[in-house]
C-alpha cells in the first residue's frame, strides 16, 4: 500500500494554499497508510550563504536555541533553522537529526494518521510553489519518524515512494562506498540516495530516473521532487498505482484520483495514468522530460 | 441531467459506501443515479438484478465488480479492476479506465470509451470487453475465454500465455507476449467483431482495419520441449 500525492501550482495565485490543498490530499489517502505520513514543501528561500535546516530533535522540550543560527520556527518536534555550517550542526548535536536542507525545501514527518499529522504540523498555514507528501503502511522497516517519508538526501531534494525494493542493501553498501551518508535501514532511502549520487555525478533529473529502472529491483512509483518541480516514475511492471492530473492552475500527482478530486477544478482536468518506465516531469517553465 | 421522478439518487457526499451498495443490494432492479463518487471504491459492485445505474463522475477500485446482469454506466474515469470478475449485464465507462480492467470476468460487456491502463483483460474467462481507445502493457494475459476488442493501441506483451480468448486490435500491438500470435481475420470474426462493436455503441468503424490475435497453443498444451519457458 502506501499513499504518495504531489502538487505543482502552475499559477501562483495557487501558491498560498499550497498547504490546504496538499493536506486535504494526503487525508484522502489515509487508508493506504495510516501509520505515518509526511510532506516536502518548497517555499520561503534561504538568503545566500545560509543553509534551510529542517532539523527534528526527539525530546519535545529541547531547547532549539542552543543549536545557533537563525531559528524560523518550530512545529512539533521540528524545528527550521537557518545556519551557516549544516555539517557544525550534525557534529555538536549527534541525537538531531536532519530532516532536510538546502535553499526551498521543508521536510515534516511523523508516525500516526495522516489527518493528525496534518494538525500536528498545521500544514493548512503552508504556502508554497510545490510540495510532496506520503501516507505510509510499513513494509521494509519499523514504524518510526525517521523511517516515516519523504527521504531527502541531497540539497533540495526529496523522493517518496510506494512499493519496495528488495536489493536495498547490497545498493546501500556500494552507495556508502562511493560517500553517500544513511540514517535508517529503509529501503527508501536507498532510493533517495541513488537519485543523488547520479546527480552528483552529473546527470540531470530525468536521467538519473532513467538509471534507477536498470539499478533498482523491486516495486515503485517515486515521486521526486527538486528546487524546480517534481517528477514521477513507475517500474516496468507497473503493479503501483498513479494517477496524473494537469488543469491551467496546476499539475498534480496521486496514488489514487479520490486525492486529485478534492482540487479547484478536478473535475475537469485532464487526468491519465503515467506508463511504465517512463519519466514524467515538471520544472519551472514545464519542461517535459 | 434532468432526473426522471422514477430515478433514485444516492449522494455519497451523504451516503456511505455501505449504505449505497446495501441499497442496491436490497433492490431487484430499478433506476438509481450515484452522484459524488470523488474516486470512492467498490461503487455498484456485487449488483444481482436489472438495476439501471448511472455514476456521475470517477468511481476507485473495483467499481461493479461481480455484477450479474445489471447495467452501470460510469460517467467519468474507473480506477483499478473496473468490472472485475462480472458474471453477466454491461458495464461502462465514459472515461478512461485504470489497469485491470476487466480482470477475470466471466460474462457480460464491458465498454470503455477512453484507454485502459495495463492488464486489461487479464484472465478474462468469458466477459467480451470494448475499448475505443488504447490498452497498456500486459493485457489479456493467460486470457481463457471472450473477446478483448480494442479500437486504438496495445502496449507491450499483449497476450502473453493466452488461452482461447480472442483479441482483435485496430491500431499498432507494441509486442506481443509468449504464445500470442496473429491469425487470420475470417468471416465468422468478422461477425463477431462486427456485433461486438455494434453492442458497444461504436458503429463509425471499419471491420476489416482490425487485425487478429489468439493463441498459437504451443504453451499451454504442455510439452516438454517448452519446459525452459516456465
Amino acid at each position: 500500500m502506501c499513499g504518495i500525492v504531489g502538487l505543482y501550482c502552475k499559477s501562483p495565485a495557487l501558491e498560498p494554499e499550497l498547504g490546504r490543498h496538499l493536506s486535504a490530499m494526503l487525508v484522502q489517502l489515509s487508508d493506504r497508510g495510516p501509520d505515518s505520513a509526511g510532506v516536502a514543501v518548497y517555499r520561503a528561500p534561504a538568503p545566500e550563504g545560509v543553509t534551510k535546516l529542517v532539523l527534528y530533535h526527539p525530546d519535545p522540550g529541547f531547547e532549539w536555541r542552543a543549536v545557533g543560527g537563525e531559528l524560523v520556527d518550530v512545529r512539533a518536534r521540528h524545528a527550521v533553522v537557518l545556519h551557516e555550517d549544516e555539517r557544525a550542526v550534525r557534529d555538536a548535536f549527534p541525537e538531531l537529526r536532519v530532516m532536510s536542507a538546502g535553499r526551498l525545501i521543508e521536510i515534516y514527518k511523523e508516525v500516526g494518521l495522516p489527518r493528525e499529522f496534518a494538525e500536528q504540523f498545521r500544514l493548512q498555514e503552508f504556502d508554497g510553489t510545490h510540495g510532496l507528501g506520503h501516507t505510509r503502511m510499513a513494509t521494509e522497516s519499523r514504524v518510526t519518524t525517521m523511517g516515516s517519508h519523504p527521504f531527502s538526501t541531497g540539497e533540495d531534494l526529496c523522493l517518496v515512494h510506494n512499493g519496495s525494493l528488495s536489493n536495498h542493501n547490497r545498493l546501500r553498501l556500494d552507495l556508502r562506498r562511493e560517500g553517500m551518508e544513511f540514517q535508517t535501514e529503509n529501503d527508501t532511502e536507498v532510493a533517495a540516495a541513488y537519485v543523488t549520487w547520479r546527480l552528483r555525478e552529473g546527470d540531470a533529473l530525468p536521467d538519473a530516473l532513467e538509471s534507477c529502472l536498470d539499478a533498482l529491483d523491486g516495486f515503485y512509483t517515486f515521486l521526486v521532487g527538486t528546487a524546480d518541480g517534481f517528477a514521477v516514475l513507475r517500474d516496468p511492471i507497473a503493479c503501483k498505482p498513479a494517477v496524473l492530473a494537469e488543469t491551467d492552475d496546476w499539475v498534480a500527482m496521486a496514488s489514487e484520483w479520490r486525492a486529485i478530486a478534492v482540487l479547484p477544478g478536478a473535475a475537469d482536468a485532464e487526468m491519465w495514468e503515467p506508463e511504465p518506465s517512463v519519466v514524467y516531469a515538471w520544472e519551472k517553465e514545464q519542461v517535459p522530460a | 441531467v434532468t432526473v426522471a421522478a422514477e430515478v433514485e439518487v444516492l449522494d455519497l457526499a451523504t451516503t456511505s459506501l455501505r449504505e449505497l451498495n446495501q441499497r442496491l443490494h436490497d433492490a431487484e432492479g430499478g433506476r438509481f443515479q450515484v452522484v459524488n463518487p470523488s474516486g470512492a471504491h467498490a461503487v455498484a459492485c456485487g449488483l444481482d438484478g436489472t438495476h439501471e445505474v448511472e455514476i456521475l463522475g470517477h468511481v476507485g477500485y473495483y467499481c461493479a465488480g461481480m455484477n450479474q446482469r445489471a447495467s452501470v454506466r460510469v460517467r467519468g474515469n474507473a480506477g483499478t479492476g473496473v468490472a472485475e470478475n462480472l458474471m453477466s449485464g454491461t458495464v461502462v465507462v465514459e472515461g478512461n479506465a485504470s489497469q485491470s480492467a476487466g480482470a477475470t470476468g466471466r460474462g457480460g460487456l464491458l465498454v470503455i470509451h477512453g484507454d485502459a491502463a495495463a492488464r486489461c483483460g487479464i484472465s478474462m474467462k468469458g466477459i467480451d470487453i470494448v475499448v475505443r481507445g488504447s490498452i497498456g502493457h500486459m493485457s489479456a494475459f493467460m486470457a481463457q475465454r471472450g473477446c478483448l476488442v480494442v479500437c486504438g493501441d496495445a502496449g507491450e506483451a499483449l497476450g502473453d500465455s493466452l488461452y482461447e480468448a480472442h483479441i482483435y486490435v485496430r491500431g499498432e500491438v507494441k509486442g506481443l507476449g509468449a504464445d500470442c500470435v496473429e491469425k487470420e481475420l475470417r468471416e465468422n470474426h468478422v461477425a463477431e467483431l462486427t456485433e461486438l462493436l455494434l453492442r458497444a455503441g461504436f458503429d463509425d468503424l471499419d471491420v476489416t482495419e482490425f487485425r487478429r490475435y489468439g493463441s498459437a497453443r504451443e504453451l499451454y498444451n504442455f510439452k516438454i520441449d517448452n519446459a525452459g519457458a516456465y
